[in-house]
This record gives structure tokens, C-alpha cells and sequence, in this order.
């Protein structure tokens, strides 16, 4: 259970580094990256994923799928 | 970069000439809807706005501002804007070429302190919202203060995330804040907000508009509290807010807000906002002038705005953003205040010569209107700054709109071209375009102009006048109204 962003849409803006409630997101060579180690999709957190509830662009904070070792799927 | 400071050697007071090279930008008014004079306001808000070109109608015409882009993130989504467009030839609100991490902004502050001595105001504009990326405003305003404790310090935002960042600004000395609110009605909202987010959900629809609508309020009520200046942002959008701009007007200037500045909408297709996309036009120059009627002949309403970018240096209308790109600044720099200081007594004289000149320009308008009944005239003016007609025609980017009746002499806006003479020649598209864009003017005063131009302007009925170079706007507006009147009200005669 992992989210993913998806760097050829991501805007570099950084909210989703703020809201993330375990720290999982942060800034290597210049994209954003979600640790899928850290990320539980903010459950027990809050209802939605928060970097998916702020990303100005639609789609680009997804569900990692097989993605990560902790990854759904 | 050196090329364009002004030379201290040069300045000498009162000059018809003013600085050797003047500021670019600006304009000129005696009346312009921004406080232009000590008497507009009382003396403890004069002291806080006299040197920002923003706030102050005057103060455009000798200080300029810088904008850091150190605040990328936002927290909602507007219709007129799109996050994934950059352009470095673009001019608009939110756009920005590279952005800087709180350290590499304060470099280039002091870097553009050293090379620009007009520098008065340091904004935080985003590119996305300040007040909610404020980590890193806070850090840059922080870093900033500590080397230059004299400079301005402005911040801009949408509201939503300001009401528990109202305290610190106070303690950081922030005096000066912009908001932008397009609405006081949550339906009208709807449609210009398609989402915000706020305390850990995205919210839509009119709960959404509702609750940044309350929450601009409370910025407007705790910064009249904190005793911190308001400048409050309204984009005019053609078919959802134009109406609504009087209720807008009212409800900011009763939570103590101290200047509106009403801006047309920008969209085009290629920028990919909501707006472009679905081929939302901008307000026409009349729709704009129209909305700034419908809040009353008395308010205090900002003309002189270029809706300047994220990323923005030098004068209002100029951008020298490009000559302080990350690659080009020093690693190491300090402040050398020689400059800025001499800048500053310089101006100190220059300004009350002006103001001089416009109190006596009005007056003789006012007579002019009165005994010779002259009929009003709108007036463009070919300005590079300092309040006076010192550009040529031709070369001439953005002509300044003046209307003169008995009351004196007003400024209107700024109207953006393209330049007419293209390496010597004369471009006929530039010509036909230049017509239409000042179809509503009888006359352009101007430094110098060819006689081709001059023909055709005459053809369209455009009086172009050359015989006041250098002197002060007003008084050259005054001059030729006074003669319109005396030739019985031909203008241009």
C-alpha cells in the first residue's frame, strides 16, 4: 500500500511534501519521490491521500502498483 | 548589467532631464486612483508606502520592486491558472523561469540591491501561495531582513492560509500584504475556484468557495488589526465577476483594506488554464474602466498595476529578471549601500519638484476648462520613466493614458504595443495596430516623432505633439489643454 508520483507530470511545487503525514515524500536530483517504505496511502491520518488531495495536477500522485516492496498488487 | 544604473554623477536636481538614463517603466499622474501625494493619506501611511511602487501611485516612478519565486506550492486551483506553463517571455501573474530556495533568493536580492538603487520592495509572489508554503517565506524573508533591514518587505497570497500567519508577519516587520479576492459570494466563487484544500481534505464546489471566502475575510480583519497595509487583488473575469466587483469593492474597504486594484483576466488558449481552454476573453481597456466606475467615483483603486510575474526585477513595466538568473550571480556577495543611498536623497528633491509641477499643471488646466471651456481629451503620453515625455514614438512599448478635463489632469492606464520603428523602419501592422489600440485618444505627446508616423497618426484623426521633450507629464498635458481651449476646442490644434 504505496503511492507513487509520476515525475514527467509532477511540477516540482512541494506540497505533497508538506501535507505527507509520515514523511515520506522528499526532494532527490530535483523530483519528488514517495518512499513506499514510509507511505500507507495516510491511513489512519486522514480519509484520502494527502499528496493526491493537494497535486495541482490531476493523476500524478497514483497508486504504486507492484511498484514498491510494500506496494499493493 | 551595469549599462543601466543610473550614473549618480549624472542626477541633478530638477532637471528636465532627471537621471541621464531614467528608470524605465512608469508613468505619471496627479490623480491616479493610488495615493499620489503626501495629502492623500495620513502621514504614518505615507511613511509606510512612499517608497512602494505598488502602493504608491508616485512612487512607481523611482523605486522599483523585486520578486523571489521561493514559494512554489499553492493550495487550491484557479481557473486562470495553470501550474505546468512556464515562459520566460511571458508577463503574467504566477509564471516564473527557475525558482530559488530561501539562501539562493537572498543572494540575488543583494546582488540586485548592489546593481539596481531603485530597489524599495522585496514580494514573496509565489509562484504559488507564500502564506501557505511558509516555510520557506518565513526563511526568506528572514535571511533577507538580516542584510537588508531598510528594504520592504510585501507579500501576496490568496488568503486561505494567512489568518495564523498574520502574527508573524507583524514580528517580521512585514508591512505590506496583497490578497486576492475575486468574490464575496460563494456562488460567484464556484466558478472561479474548482478546488481548494484545506485542513487535510480537497473541498469543490461552493462549500469550497465558502470557506475561502470566510477565511479572506479574517485575513482582511486580522491585518487591519496588526495594523499591516492591504492591498486587495481582483482578477475581472468577463461573465462571472464583472458585476459582483461593486460588493467586492464595498466589503474589503469596510475590513479596512487599502487599496483595490481591479485586473483583467488574462487567457489565452496556449497557457492551458480552465479559462483558455474554454475560450473565457479578457475585458476589453472599456470593461475594465467600467468596472473600476461601478465601485464609486471616491475609491481607492491601483491603475498603474502591470500584473508583473513571480519572478520579477526592476521598475513596474520593465522586467530585468533575466540579468539575475541564478548562473550569473556570485557566490559570495555583500551589500554596498553607496549607491542606493545617493539614489535615495536624489529622489528625495527630484519628487518634490515634480509633485510642484503637477499641483501647478492642474491648476492651469482648471483654468483652461473654466474660461475657455475646453472640451476634455484623452492624451497618450511616450514616457521612459520619472514622470516626464522623454521617449520617442518608435520606440515606445507601452504608451500612458491621460485624461484632462477642468478637475486637472488623471491618469488612466497603461497600454502595452508592440514598438512601431523596427531597425530604422517603420512597421505598417505596428501602425494599424497602434490606431486601434488608441482609437478612444485624440493625441500622443512624445520626445520625438518621424513624419511618416506623424501623417498617418493625423490621418486617423491623432493629433502627435513633440514640442515638450523632457518636461514633466502634467505640465506638457496642461500646456497643450490650455491651447485646445484657446483654439476653440479643436484638439491638437
Amino acid at each position: 500500500m504505496a503511492y507513487k508520483i509520476l515525475t514527467s507530470q509532477c511540477t516540482v511545487c512541494g506540497a505533497c511534501e508538506f501535507e505527507c503525514p509520515n514523511a515520506a515524500i522528499s526532494l532527490k536530483r530535483g523530483t519528488y519521490v514517495i518512499d513506499p517504505n514510509l507511505c500507507n496511502e495516510c491511513q489512519g491520518f486522514f480519509d484520502a491521500p494527502q499528496c493526491d488531495e493537494v497535486c495541482p495536477v490531476p493523476g500524478t500522485c497514483v497508486p504504486a502498483k507492484g511498484g514498491g516492496k510494500a506496494a499493493r498488487g | 548589467m551595469s549599462a543601466d544604473v543610473i550614473r549618480l554623477a549624472d542626477l541633478k536636481i530638477g532637471s528636465p532631464r532627471g537621471p541621464r538614463r531614467p528608470a524605465k517603466g512608469g508613468c505619471s499622474a496627479a490623480a491616479c486612483g493610488a495615493p499620489a501625494k503626501p495629502e492623500d493619506v495620513p502621514a504614518a501611511t505615507w511613511a509606510k508606502i512612499q517608497d512602494h511602487p505598488c502602493f504608491a501611485e508616485e512612487a512607481h516612478h523611482y523605486f522599483a520592486r523585486m520578486h523571489v519565486a521561493v514559494a512554489p506550492a499553492c493550495n487550491m486551483q484557479c481557473n486562470y491558472c495553470n501550474r505546468r506553463y512556464d515562459c520566460a517571455n511571458e508577463s503574467r501573474p504566477g509564471v516564473v523561469s527557475e525558482r530559488l530556495t530561501p539562501d539562493e533568493a537572498a543572494r540575488k536580492v543583494i546582488a540586485v540591491a548592489n546593481e539596481v538603487p531603485q530597489l524599495a520592495v522585496l514580494g514573496i509572489a509565489g509562484p504559488g501561495d507564500g502564506a501557505y508554503d511558509w516555510a520557506r517565506t518565513k526563511a526568506t524573508f528572514e535571511r533577507v531582513h538580516a542584510e537588508l533591514p531598510d528594504l520592504k518587505l510585501c507579500l501576496s497570497t490568496n488568503g486561505l492560509a494567512l489568518p495564523e500567519r498574520v502574527d508573524e508577519l507583524k514580528e517580521m516587520n512585514v508591512a505590506h500584504v496583497t490578497v486576492t479576492i475575486n468574490m464575496v459570494d460563494p456562488a460567484v466563487g464556484a466558478a472561479i475556484y474548482p478546488w481548494i484544500f484545506y485542513q487535510g481534505r480537497r473541498r469543490t464546489g461552493l462549500e469550497a468557495a465558502r470557506i475561502l471566502h470566510e477565511r479572506q475575510m479574517e485575513s482582511l480583519e486580522r491585518l487591519a488589526a496588526a495594523d499591516i497595509l492591504v492591498k486587495v487583488n481582483s482578477v475581472l473575469i468577463p461573465g462571472i465577476n464583472e458585476a459582483h466587483m461593486a460588493d467586492v469593492h464595498a466589503a474589503v474597504t469596510a475590513r479596512g483594506a487599502f487599496l483595490h486594484n481591479i485586473m483583467p483576466l488574462i487567457s489565452a488558449p496556449e497557457h492551458g488554464t480552465a479559462f483558455g481552454l474554454e475560450g473565457r476573453r479578457g475585458p476589453t481597456a472599456a470593461e475594465l474602466q467600467e468596472a473600476q466606475a461601478s465601485c464609486g467615483g471616491g475609491a481607492r483603486l491601483m491603475r498603474h498595476c502591470r500584473q508583473c510575474r513571480a519572478d520579477a526585477v526592476g521598475m513596474l513595466g520593465e522586467d530585468r529578471g533575466q540579468e539575475f538568473t541564478l548562473d550569473q550571480l556570485p557566490d559570495e556577495v555583500s551589500f554596498d549601500p553607496t549607491e542606493r543611498d545617493a539614489y535615495r536623497a536624489w529622489v528625495e528633491v527630484e519628487r518634490a519638484d515634480r509633485r510642484e509641477a503637477a499641483a501647478a499643471a492642474d491648476a492651469e488646466a482648471g483654468t483652461a476648462g473654466a474660461t475657455a471651456a475646453a472640451p476634455p481629451l484623452r492624451v497618450a503620453v511616450c514616457t521612459k520613466g520619472g514622470g516626464r515625455i522623454n521617449a520617442h514614438f518608435g520606440k515606445t512599448e507601452e504608451f500612458q493614458i491621460y485624461d484632462v478635463d477642468a478637475d486637472g489632469v488623471r491618469f488612466v492606464a497603461p497600454r502595452r504595443i508592440d514598438t512601431y520603428c523596427v531597425g530604422g523602419r517603420g512597421d505598417e501592422k505596428v501602425m494599424a495596430a497602434i490606431k486601434d489600440a488608441l482609437a478612444d485618444v485624440q493625441m500622443i505627446l512624445c520626445e520625438r516623432i518621424g513624419k511618416r508616423p506623424r501623417r498617418e497618426l493625423a490621418v486617423a484623426g491623432i493629433a502627435a505633439v513633440d514640442a515638450f521633450p523632457l518636461a514633466y507629464i502634467e505640465t506638457a498635458i496642461a500646456a497643450v489643454y490650455a491651447r485646445t481651449g484657446r483654439a476653440d476646442g479643436t484638439a491638437g490644434a
